[in-house]
């Protein structure tokens, strides 16, 4: 599992915990995060995240 | 060579806006003013950072030498902007150091609240709204075992969550009903309070602190409601407001915040405000989301290309994992009435008019509503 960050506002996806709010189940892997996903903190695309060591 | 851009601030607002204008035009010159050391973090951070285990010195993401090479911009750090000369388009910083500018940004964010309690530890209270009081924040705790936390707000509330969720007695004091009593329907806010006086938090409601003292190594606080409380720690969250200091005194339009059109431009035709301090068309929205339209719009502007914000609705997700919340407040003074259906374990109130959804209020298991709901309400800005 790893973590991805939104290189905008900070924000993490951690792809363990999943994004609940919108749908996406607790395990999803980043590359099955929908495309048209947008950052809920600031708006920005899947594009605007890295993947980060945390 | 051509005056720069200068963006007085390197929070999110300055810095997203930079990186928006690098987007649109490599070559235009750029000055960011900053007193801070410049590091680029995510301010929303600072209230979950125990339950992500994040230090003050965790949460940059780039000092201003990597931002200065990224952005190809110059930066200058731990320099107040003490005024602005209007007429010559000069700011002046306080090393002494004059910069002259082609247009300028105010992107100088907000300032605490001061709320007047007497008492001989009235100033001892510590606020969190940037990096370094968090570096402070996070010291001060450290070993302690209780806190109280003056203000049930948004803020207040995931501070509660966080440092409870880490163990510490916690004690939230506010004139409130409910936990978010600005935002929320109190059938929602007192699920919130529920869940987190389940995770151990201890609210004091529908009373303020009058006085703060010192009693040994710890703080006695007295309440209107007459009780007392005994704490370690004492961390105020009772709100921020616009910092309207340089804008004053340039003698710019202030309202709440700096006045500003749908072009982010201030009443100067070359001064533009966004961010925490900015007010953008009567409104004062001190988020990510909208900093970030109006980012985008002022680069574009900026850069030849006059653009108006536009704001879609943008509710606020509070970071209280012990009960989710998802909010987007209906309109100032907007007819309507909250329609609440309580879940097995949360809330979902929708704000109506007639037919038309205007805002709304999810807790717990409804905020799985977010995204649906969100394509249900008006533009905040059409
Ligand atoms: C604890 C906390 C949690 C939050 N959580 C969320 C959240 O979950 N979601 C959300 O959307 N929003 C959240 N917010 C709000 C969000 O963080 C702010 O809206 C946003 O960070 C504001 O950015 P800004 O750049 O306008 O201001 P700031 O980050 O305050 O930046 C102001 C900048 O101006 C500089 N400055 C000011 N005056 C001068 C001067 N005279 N000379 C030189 N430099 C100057 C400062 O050094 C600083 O760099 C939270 C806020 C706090 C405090
Ligand atoms: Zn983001």
């Amino acid at each position: 599992m790893k973590k991805w960050q939104c290189v905008i506002c900070g924000l993490v996806y951690d792809e363990s915990e999943g994004w609940p709010q919108d749908g996406i189940a607790p395990g999803t892997k980043w590359e099955d995060v929908p495309d048209d996903w947008q950052c809920p903190e600031c708006g920005a695309g899947k594009d605007d995240f890295e993947m980060v060591e945390i | 060579m051509s005056k720069p851009i200068i963006i007085i601030g390197t929070g999110l607002a300055g810095y997203n806006l930079a990186r928006e204008i690098r987007k649109r035009d490599e070559q235009v010159a750029l000055t960011l003013v900053t007193r801070d050391d410049g590091a680029f973090y995510s301010k929303p951070m600072l209230s979950n950072g125990f339950a992500k285990d994040k230090l003050a010195s965790d949460l940059p993401m780039a000092n201003a030498d990597k931002m200065q090479q990224d952005l190809n911009a110059s930066i200058h750090t731990h320099s107040s902007v003490t005024s602005i000369n209007t007429q010559q388009k000069i700011i002046q910083l306080d090393s002494g150091e004059t910069l002259a500018y082609d247009k300028l940004v105010l992107a100088t964010g907000a300032v605490p609240i001061q709320f007047p309690m007497d008492g001989d530890a009235a100033n001892q209270v510590l606020t969190v709204n940037d990096l370094q009081d968090y570096a402070h924040f996070r010291e001060t705790v450290a070993g302690k075992k209780s806190i109280a936390i003056i203000g049930p707000g948004l803020i207040g509330s995931e501070f509660a969550n966080d440092l409870a969720g880490a163990d510490y007695e916690v004690h939230v004091i506010g004139p409130d009903n409910a936990p978010l009593g600005r935002l929320l329907p109190s059938e929602a806010g007192n699920m919130l309070q529920e869940a987190l006086a389940a995770l151990g938090v201890q609210w004091h409601l529908q009373t303020l602190v009058t006085a703060i003292n010192k009693q040994q190594d710890q703080f006695r606080l007295s309440l209107k409601s007459g009780n007392e409380i005994i704490v370690d720690v004492v961390l105020s969250a009772i709100g921020l407001k616009p910092d309207l200091s340089l804008a004053k005194q340039s003698e710019l339009q202030t309202n709440r915040g700096i006045v500003t059109n749908r072009y982010l431009q201030t009443s100067n035709e070359d001064i533009y405000a966004l961010g925490d301090c900015a007010e953008v068309e009567d409104l004062v929205l001190p988020f990510v989301m909208p900093l970030m339209h109006c980012a985008r719009a002022l680069a574009a502007t900026l850069t030849g290309e006059a653009t108006e914000v536009v704001y879609p609705a943008m509710p606020v997700v509070v970071k209280t994992p012990a009960h989710p919340v998802v909010v987007s407040p209906p309109p100032f003074e907007a007819p309507g009435e909250w329609e609440v259906e309580a879940l097995p374990d949360g809330v979902k109130a929708l704000f109506k008019a007639g037919e038309d959804l205007l805002g709304f209020a999810l807790t717990g298991s409804a905020v799985s509503e977010k995204q649906a709901l969100t394509k249900l309400l008006p533009a905040v800005l059409p």
